[in-house]
């Protein structure tokens, strides 16, 4: 067990830790933070999508200890009001149906749309192959993140 | 068992009271202020030696004085839309402004609810006649109040809005206003409450927002996993890899030195049969935090006995029931005299059909949370049937039903693997084992591998043409171990049931017909899986009739429509020998096999994807109808396949018929992410077994499809109708694969025989 001190979303935490558990734990058992989901453990379903200093990063295999200075956003910290054109747009097109993976979709997208403002399909299909959706909300999402990308 | 056959509910009449004060006990969160109205839907009047006792609601519908209307949803909600869905109905009825709309969810309790296993995609099927008379009686008793203080008919009032209107003089009352008078009125009888014309609705009928978007969108929804109480530890569990299999011994020293475990429990399975609500046997690891648990699991030291299905190899009994297809099977239907029609054949076409296991992959993986203490235990799961984990979590612990609350969470992802409540019972044991609230946590490894699993089957068709080009015979022999070899080795045939699922309810109007089904052990846990036996039956079936259609030199449309013939109603009953057509649990005269409605559906899905179009190099449609859970479907896929024979899906077309269309939005949702899960059967996911054990583990050896292999635009056509609501869950994944595979060939010049398509076999 060792003590780190983590920024996440603009604030500062103290947790003790194993310098090889995951952020995605550390979010959601210690500090209670449970926006960020768990769903394959491998990197391979983006669930667990959060922002290390503003890239797409699946927490699952990212070890507490490799975090250190970085900035981490999570589905808490991306807006205040839970209002980013994103989380709009998602609404607007009622994307979700379960709504487990959506969390891990909206920071791909929201990564997504700081670097390329407004993408193509293709480049839409590219940043968000990381993310699985097993309802197949697919086609919602691009939508979505087209109708953000056009509000920007 | 699967839950395709249900209670026979839908011919009780609803009945709608005032909950007595034995009942306000029970209603907790439910205000006990204002109109409060019980609304009982599925349980008699249970006569006891003449005496009639008491009968509770199912769902209670409750408007404060402050004018919120709270309405219980009963149902679990695992992203069809049904917390949204019902409420509306009852809403809509009532007149109530949806904004002032609580919707509160219930426990599990089959006395109270009813029952309440969400699948078999009949939600809104069986609740939405109930529901509205819910509202209606609302509704009448507020008009009632209403009227009472104006001095005014009843008729020349109506609701809107929350609001109580007579239009004459304008005057309007809110409904917070009225319920305490209407609380003081004689509920009217069922016959005597007018249900409002279709035209006046503003919600069923058309698109509405789910109720928990915002929750989800910012991450505050609450699945299972996201339930927690004090002290809560954690527990993986590494159970058997061979189904049936024990532990002879384990050594947990390096498991306990793992900083955060705590203890570690020996977990006795059920053995064979494995049971749908029973641990596998396993080694659980109890740890302050899920990674700590993690690690603790990878730490033990376990032998195994792993019993009789260590031999066990799915390719090799695939290949053994494919042969078996060659024999004479069990008659389970027979129309005419096959061998009658063999004789006269012109061309007779054989083809086989092979599909595999199928494991669910929901993204959240089974979790529970348990807390035992005072002889009691509370449950927090995502559990799509909580009345079956009730019981069965009662009967683990050995403590009375009443002893045990099973709180609904949401579920992220069900697909029918969330409706077997083992890892809750798992969750339960656990907790009165280690003295501290324990939620069980699967990993996607033991997901994948421990799944229920949509069975693997082999089918072989034997179509006959005659000499006028008419198809003449159709002989289908279909095996593949049963879901009810879960509870009971000695099931080793599908059940009628099974067989109703796309099988035996084969709609062609062929004169002479023979279906035989053969013996097939299971040798992993079988369940339902999204439209269960439709998913194999429809794609070797689909796949025969573009055969039928080449052999008969006809556009695949054109010959679907001929050998459904004219517009009939079938039973098919008197057509299987000793069974019974189950017609997903209803009546066949309240919900008749009505071949109109499928031609309907065909006629528009043709129109709709611009059927018999050119298409450029590469491109083509393939098409397959197909009834499912009585919604009537027809599906159009296009795909485009390059020269690496790369698939991709620009297009998808459905037309459906589900009756009255309640929340068209989701019923659009359904079948837009159905037809993305019926792609990732047809083109990715396989489960095979080898030495007993699965041999994928997570989603790169399991896969199912991403955003850039999705099918592209999907376009949904539901057919306006005032039939009776029916369900739309599951009824887009059969028609999808073999219009795909149909489409492959027309692309390719290849035909699609097993699944998942392989191009490069």
């Amino acid at each position: 067990m060792a003590q780190y001190t983590i920024r996440i979303n603009g604030k500062e935490h103290q947790v003790d830790a194993t310098p090889d558990m995951p952020l995605l734990w550390v979010l959601r058992d210690i500090l209670g933070m449970r926006g960020t989901k768990f769903g394959c453990g491998k990197a391979l379903c983006g669930a667990c999508t959060v922002h290390f200093d503003g890239v797409a990063t699946r927490s699952c295999s990212l070890p507490v200890s490799a975090v250190q200075s970085s900035e981490i956003t999570t589905i808490e910290g991306l807006s205040e009001n839970g209002d980013h054109p994103l989380q709009q747009a998602w609404t607007e097109h009622v994307v979700p149906q379960c709504g487990y993976c959506q969390t891990g979709q909206i920071m791909s997208a929201a990564a997504l749309l700081r670097e390329n403002p407004s993408p193509t399909d293709e480049e839409i299909d590219n940043a968000m192959q990381g993310n699985l959706c097993r309802c197949g909300t697919y086609n919602r999402i691009k939508a979505a993140i087209h109708t953000a990308a056009d509000k920007k | 068992m699967k839950s395709i056959t249900h209670p026979e509910k839908t011919k009780e009449n609803t009945r709608i009271y005032k909950p007595g004060r034995r009942d306000f006990l029970k209603l907790g969160s439910l205000a006990a202020t204002g109109l409060v109205l019980g609304v009982n839907f599925s349980c008699k009047d249970r006569k006891k030696g003449g005496e009639v006792t008491t009968f509770t609601a199912n769902v209670y519908l409750s408007i404060t004085s402050e004018g919120k209307v709270i309405i219980t949803a009963h149902r679990s909600e695992m992203g069809q839309g049904v917390r949204t869905s019902l409420p509306m109905i009852v809403a809509d009825e009532l007149g109530a402004d949806w904004e002032k709309v609580e919707i509160v969810q219930a426990q599990g309790d089959e006395e109270k609810y009813g029952n309440q296993n969400t699948d078999g995609s009949f939600s809104v099927r069986m609740f939405y006649k109930p529901m509205r008379e819910a509202g209606a009686t609302a509704r009448l008793l507020l008009i009632r109040a209403a009227t009472q203080q104006w001095g005014v008919p009843e008729g020349e009032c109506s609701t809107d809005n929350g609001k109580v209107v007579h239009k004459t003089s304008g005057k309007e009352l809110g409904f917070g206003e009225l319920v305490e008078a209407a609380a003081s009125l004689a509920v009217p009888e069922i016959e005597e409450v007018p249900l409002k014309d279709p035209s006046e609705f503003k919600m069923i009928g058309k698109g509405m927002p789910i109720v928990d978007l915002q929750d989800i969108v910012t991450g505050n929804a609450v699945y299972g996993m996201d339930a927690v109480v004090p002290d809560m530890k954690i527990a993986v569990i590494q159970r058997c890899p061979v189904v049936g299999g024990t532990v002879k011994s384990v050594n947990d020293e390096a498991a306990l030195a793992v900083d955060g475990v705590l203890q570690v429990i020996t977990l006795k399975g059920a053995g064979i049969p494995p049971q749908l609500n029973k641990p596998l046997s396993g080694v659980a690891v109890i740890a302050e935090n899920t990674w700590a648990a993690i690690q603790g699991k990878k730490a033990l030291d376990i032998e195994w006995d792993l019993g009789p299905n260590a031999g066990y190899d799915s390719e090799k009994q695939q290949q053994e029931l494919l042969e078996s297809t060659k024999n004479k099977g069990t008659v389970r239907r027979e129309r005419g005299d096959f061998d009658q029609a063999l004789r006269g054949a012109s061309k007779t076409i054989e083809r086989t059909y092979l599909a595999p296991y199928f494991a669910h992959g929901t993204i959240e993986p089974p979790n529970a949370l348990a807390r035992v203490q005072e002889g009691k235990c509370e449950i927090w799961a995502p559990t799509q049937h909580p009345q079956f984990a009730r019981n069965s979590v009662a009967e683990a612990l050995g403590m009375d039903v009443g002893n045990v609350a099973v709180n609904v969470t949401l579920i992220g992802g069900g697909f029918g693997r969330k409706s077997k409540p083992d890892f809750i019972v798992e969750a339960a044991l656990l907790a009165q084992k280690s003295g501290h609230p324990v939620r069980v946590q699967w990993t996607r490894e033991d997901d994948i591998q421990h799944d229920f699993y949509h069975a693997l089957s082999a089918q072989r068709i034997k179509a006959v043409i005659d000499k006028d080009n008419k198809v003449a015979g159709w002989n289908h022999h279909t095996t593949f171990p049963s879901i009810g070899a879960t509870s009971n080795a000695e099931a080793i045939q599908p059940s009628d049931g099974e067989l109703g699922l796309g099988c035996v309810d084969f709609p062609y109007d062929v004169p002479d017909i023979r279906i035989e089904t053969h013996d097939a052990k299971a040798h992993l846990r079988i369940g339902w899986l999204r439209s269960v036996s439709n998913i194999h039956h429809a794609f070797a079936i689909g796949g025969m009739l573009d055969e039928i259609a080449e052999a008969r030199k006809m556009d695949p449309v054109a010959n679907a429509l001929d050998m459904l013939g004219a517009d009939r109603n079938i039973t098919f009953t008197e057509e299987m020998p000793g069974g019974k057509y189950e017609n997903y649990g209803e009546p066949i005269e309240n919900y008749s096999w009505e071949t109109g409605r499928l031609r309907q559906v065909i006629e528009r899905v043709a129109k709709n994807s611009g059927w018999g179009k050119e298409m450029p190099e590469g491109y083509a449609l393939g098409f397959t109808a197909h009834r499912s859970f009585l919604t009537y479907v027809a599906c159009v896929v296009e795909v485009a396949v390059d020269d690496k024979n790369r698939i991709t899906i620009p297009n998808v077309y459905y037309s459906l018929d589900c009756g009255l269309a309640v929340n068209t939005d989701r019923i659009r949702s359904q079948f837009e992410g159905g037809s993305q899960f019926a792609a990732s059967l047809a083109l990715n996911s396989e489960i095979t077994v080898k030495d007993g054990q699965v041999q994928q583990d997570n989603f790169d050896t399991y896969r199912i499809v991403r955003m850039p292999q999705s099918p592209q635009k999907i376009h949904v056509d539901i057919v306006e109708s005032d039939a009776k609501p029916t369900g739309v869950g599951e009824p887009p994944v059969p028609p999808f694969i073999p219009a795909l595979c149909n489409a492959v060939y027309k692309a390719t010049g290849k035909r699609i025989y097993k699944l998942p398509i392989d191009l490069k076999a």
